[in-house]
């Protein structure tokens, strides 16, 4: 029952795709941030499992730094959320395009 | 046999996360997906990162979601996908494949193998991360503060209400 460092490559390319794919067709804006999160989550756990793999810590440390990264990614986009639902009333993101996106 | 168990039942909330209509619901089971995440980082021997994962992730992300959820009061939104921009996401989606097979398929040709006899006694603990931490990546550490400074500010302004 060895579980291969491809194990975790396979479960990480999947959350990764899952995360993608809630990113391209969720409206919620909410969601969407939440699938970014599942997107990172999916990079940090590559980062574990090849730094368990070469027996190296660098790849914690780079963990820890996107963590962070993510943290206030988080942080600032839901900022941005409150303020665009005080003005636009709404979080559907085929709304809002001010900017022409 | 655990390996399996923690990532169907990550698999599983990552998909409740995108299929379901209500943001609360979402957010659940992302802490479900995270915790899980937690779990193999310990099948990993990543004490220390496991720990960090759920307090920051589980504890302070997930409260920062659930608190905008609830403070925007939203309903559950109709699920249906919009017509719109849909040939242009969905491409972008299987771009995105490519590049994640062509990755994996480069993971797969390193052919490592996880040694499961020996690694540093102090693999993954907070001595052996913090040690790494303070001496080679110290000054990334340090920008990692400028970083949340910038944020906290950006987030203050953005977030006050405007006088007037």
């Amino acid at each position: 029952m060895a579980v291969s460092i491809e194990h975790y490559l396979v479960l990480s390319a999947i959350l990764f795709l899952i995360g993608a794919y809630g990113v391209i067709t969720r409206k919620n804006i909410i969601i969407v941030l939440m699938s970014l999160e599942l997107m990172l989550n999916a990079a940090n756990l590559t980062f574990v499992a090849f730094s368990r793999a070469l027996d190296d810590m660098t790849g914690h440390v780079f963990m820890i730094m996107s963590l962070t990264v993510a943290a206030a990614e988080v942080a600032v986009g839901l900022a941005l959320v409150v303020s665009v639902y005080r003005h636009k009333e709404t979080l559907n993101i085929d709304v809002l395009k001010l900017l022409k996106g | 046999m655990v390996f399996y168990v923690f990532a169907a039942l990550a698999v599983a909330g990552a998909i409740v996360v995108i299929a379901h209509s209500n943001p609360v619901y979402s957010a659940v089971s992302l802490v479900l997906t995270l915790f899980s995440t937690a779990v193999l980082f310990i099948l990993l021997h990543a004490d220390f990162v496991a720990v960090i994962q759920v307090l920051v992730y589980a504890g302070a992300i997930m409260i920062l979601f659930i608190f905008t959820v609830m403070f925007l009061n939203l309903r559950p939104e109709s699920f249906k996908f919009d017509s719109k921009y849909m040939y242009f996401k969905v491409s972008v989606f299987f771009v995105l494949l490519l590049l994640v097979g062509y990755f994996a398929s480069i993971g797969f040709r390193m052919g490592l193998k996880i040694n499961y006899a020996g690694e540093p006694p102090d693999f993954g603990s907070a001595e052996g991360v913090g040690t790494v931490l303070f001496t080679d990546y110290l000054l990334p550490f340090e920008l990692t503060s400028v970083l949340i400074v910038a944020a906290i500010i950006g987030v203050v302004a953005i977030a006050k209400k405007r006088e007037g």
